[in-house]
């Protein structure tokens, strides 16, 4: 029972996977679908055409078969009227050989409607002997014939008889009454037996030749059909491969153009269309590079002087014990703001590099480990000055990954940097991680935190949370953009947790390998427990 | 010997050198800086990368092919290309502008201290030989011409053959950073070095990587 319910689930599994394949070839192939569309149309007109051509000359052989054997069975009657007039005055001997003789006669007058059989029953006198041309004859005879004949009508009928060496052969039969003249009543039925087995042979070459014809033309339909598809099909599908190759950046690829028709009409437009695509691009990639370079050139003329005015400020700077205060004074805010416009110069240069496109990665394998601590240990002096501790948790085993290592330095650097500022006092927390796909480094502070608002917009370029909160660290409002850019040329995430007085977490997750596309974090992006801190409550 | 084209910058330089103790010579036009060179017979090069007549990284390659001086290029753009483009043409060290006074006579004096001769020593690192004081590296008998940064990154990994030094490591140990700098330095440098002393440089004997640490020192 249940072997049963297995082999018909597996059945209906497969017939199922069959038919999935083959609506995939019907929706995929319009090759397919208009040999199909035009077989199946095809086929039912020819099909149609055969039986009623059939059908017509089966009608028209069988009923000049049927006008001959009338007339031969009534030629039949007027004979066997001449012959049968003495039988009723006759014994039993005489009667039974005036019909044999008579049959014999009738027998020997072959007509248009070819070979018959013929039997002779003396109706109104002894039925049991009937005069034949073949035995049984008159047994075989469907009794509906037998009694209309008797009725005195004359009629024929089709029927399946043996003749004598077959079981049942189709024969027409015609039956009529012969009136014996003179004698009221008395009557002779006469039986034609006409096999209709040349017919049938007829009939079974023309079933046969209109079947072949009718398979062939549907074949040849169909192959015409195929082949006036392919003819449309190939430059359409040539063209869409082209365009699959335009797509995937093979500028130069064009069509052969052949003669004037409608599908050269398609190949010069698709033509026409990766021309200008191209020149666009061109174009673009001209504007790109003229960009890039114009970043550079502006890079160089503005940090030659901005290096004189930046080592001249520093110069004053360090002798400002000798001036009048006013203008020490103006030498500190000169060489603090030269260094912080010098910052956010590098800082711009280095989003619009990210613009431009012209960012690269130089990723070989680090251990993350050593980067981390050493970011927290670069991050301690200015931690000290904010009396907050930085605490680093790593895994004992070296997490080496595919990075550029300069990048997440900076990256981290600006993480670490932004909590210790932001992080009121409290203890910095950061955690690296990794599993068989990717690390992960998660920097968590509990300081005042962030609104769910504000998370949306770390990011931003120029984005501050609170514009009147003293800075310390004076960044140039793009560090985090520039994070988020980095992470994401690694093929990584940089993201944000936070709350409102319970601090904020950034977690940035690098893949392992170069390229390979991230599934998840090592790390969760929500601290998992989050500690409410002290002074709070 | 300072080689820059902007006068306002090579003054500067100049103040802040004198104020060293150092005393400069200034070219501002590339094409002249190596005939200066030869007459000035400077102990170290600052070299900027953009300059009229002859670019930067072609005197640099000018320069290291007659003499084995400590250059640093002064670079406006910190891309990859520029930086290792300068050092592969043969410069030891670089700084971006803009950069600080202090910063930069911490570089110029790195590169100076180098060549102070120490006590007599002699190293084994592959199948090299190195004499220490004598500042010269033989392998079968034939000496290998290094500039000073190479001959001291050699000897630095040659001290300590069991050691895997990293890149942050050797950046501190033959160029002086203090803090963590850019680690191609080392890349380039270590490149430069397998160039010259490296049987056959794609299949290293002399110097090793460790992969995701470091380098270390081939066996003697």
């Amino acid at each position: 029972m249940s072997r049963a319910a297995d082999l018909a689930g597996a059945l209906g599994s497969r017939a199922r996977r069959l038919s999935a394949r083959g609506w995939h070839a019907w929706r995929s192939s319009l090759q397919l679908r208009i040999g199909a569309i035009t077989m199946l149309v095809a086929g039912i007109v020819v099909v149609v055409v055969s039986v009623v051509l059939f059908r017509q000359i089966s009608d028209q052989l069988l009923t000049v078969k049927r006008g001959a054997a009338i007339d031969q069975a009534q030629s039949g009657v007027a004979y066997a009227q001449s012959q049968v007039s003495g039988i009723v005055t006759g014994d039993a001997a005489s009667v039974r050989s005036t019909l044999a003789r008579t049959v014999r006669e009738l027998q020997s007058r072959n007509g248009e409607a070819g070979n018959f059989d013929t039997v002779l029953v003396y109706r109104t006198g002894d039925t049991s002997r009937p005069a034949a041309s073949r035995p049984s004859l008159y047994l075989d005879l469907p009794p509906e014939l037998v009694a209309a004949v008797d009725g005195g009508t004359q009629v024929w009928q089709y029927a399946s008889i043996p003749d004598g060496t077959r079981a049942a052969v189709p024969t027409l039969l015609v039956g009529a009454p012969v009136p014996i003249d003179g004698q009221g009543g008395e009557q002779v039925d006469l039986y034609y037996a006409f096999p209709l087995d040349q017919e049938q042979e007829t009939l079974s070459l023309v079933r046969s030749t209109v079947a072949i014809s009718g398979i062939a033309l549907t074949l040849f339909v169909v192959g015409i059909g195929v082949l006036v598809t392919r003819l449309v099909v190939d430059p359409v599908r040539r063209a869409a491969q082209g365009a699959q190759r335009l797509a995937e950046g093979q500028l130069q690829e064009r069509l052969v153009v052949n003669g004037e028709d409608d599908l050269a009409r398609l190949a010069t437009s698709f033509n026409a269309m990766a021309d200008s695509l191209q020149k666009q691009i061109t174009q673009l990639e001209d504007l790109s590079q003229l960009q890039q370079r114009f970043t550079s050139d502006v890079s160089h003329e503005l940090r030659t002087p901005l290096t004189t005015v930046q080592m001249a400020a520093e110069v004053l700077h360090e002798s400002r014990a000798d001036f009048d205060p006013h203008v020490a004074r103006s030498a500190e805010l000169l060489y603090a703001e030269v260094n912080r416009f010098e910052a956010m110069l590098s800082d711009l240069l280095e989003i619009s590099r990210y613009d431009a496109g012209a960012a690269e990665l130089e990723a070989e394998p680090t251990d993350l480990g050593p980067l981390v601590r050493r970011v927290a240990a670069d991050m301690a002096s200015l931690a000290e000055r904010l009396g907050c501790r930085v605490e680093v948790r790593s895994p004992d085993r070296p997490v080496i990954a595919d990075v550029d290592a300069r990048r997440v330095q900076r990256v981290l650097r600006n993480l670490v940097g932004n909590a210790v500022e932001h992080g009121a006092g409290r203890p910095v927390e950061i955690t690296l991680a990794a599993n068989r796909t990717a690390a992960a480094v998660t920097v968590r502070d509990h300081g005042i935190g962030l609104t769910s608002e504000e998370a949306d917009h770390v990011f931003d370029r120029f984005w501050r949370a609170d514009p009147a909160r003293v800075r310390t660290v004076g960044g140039s409002g793009l560090g985090l953009s520039i994070s988020k850019e980095d992470a994401r040329l690694h093929g990584g995430w940089l993201q944000v947790w936070g709350q409102p007085d319970q601090g904020a977490q950034f977690r940035l997750t690098l893949p392992l390998t170069a390229g390979e596309t991230l599934t998840g974090s090592p790390l969760p992006l929500r601290p998992v427990v989050v500690r409410r801190p002290l002074s709070a409550r | 010997m300072v080689v820059d084209d902007d006068a306002a910058l090579a003054e500067m330089l100049g103040i802040v050198l004198r104020r060293e103790g150092y005393e400069p010579a200034f070219v501002a036009d590339g094409a002249r800086a190596l005939a200066t060179f030869q007459q000035v017979r400077p102990d170290l090069v600052l070299l900027d990368l953009m300059l009229p007549g002859r670019n930067g990284l072609q005197i640099c390659g000018d320069i290291r092919a007659q003499s084995s001086v400590p250059i640093i290029m002064l670079t406006a753009k910190g891309d990859t290309i520029d930086v290792v483009q300068g050092l592969e043409a043969g410069a030891d060290d670089y700084v971006t502008k803009p950069f600080k006074p202090v910063e930069l006579v911490a570089r110029v004096r790195s590169q100076l201290r180098r060549g102070e001769t120490g006590q007599a020593e002699t190293l084994g690192i592959g199948d090299l030989t190195i004499d220490v004081p004598a500042h010269q590296v033989v392998r079968d008998g034939q000496p290998i011409a290094l500039t000073p940064l190479e001959f001291d990154l050699l000897v630095a990994l040659a001290r300590k053959p069991r050691q895997v030094f990293t890149r942050e490591l050797l950046l501190e140990q033959v160029w002086g950073y203090r803090h963590a700098a850019d680690t191609r330095l080392v890349n380039v440098h270590v490149q430069r070095l397998r160039a010259k002393v490296e049987r056959d440089p794609e299949r290293p004997e002399v110097v090793l990587t460790v992969r995701g640490v470091g380098y270390k020192a081939g066996p003697a």
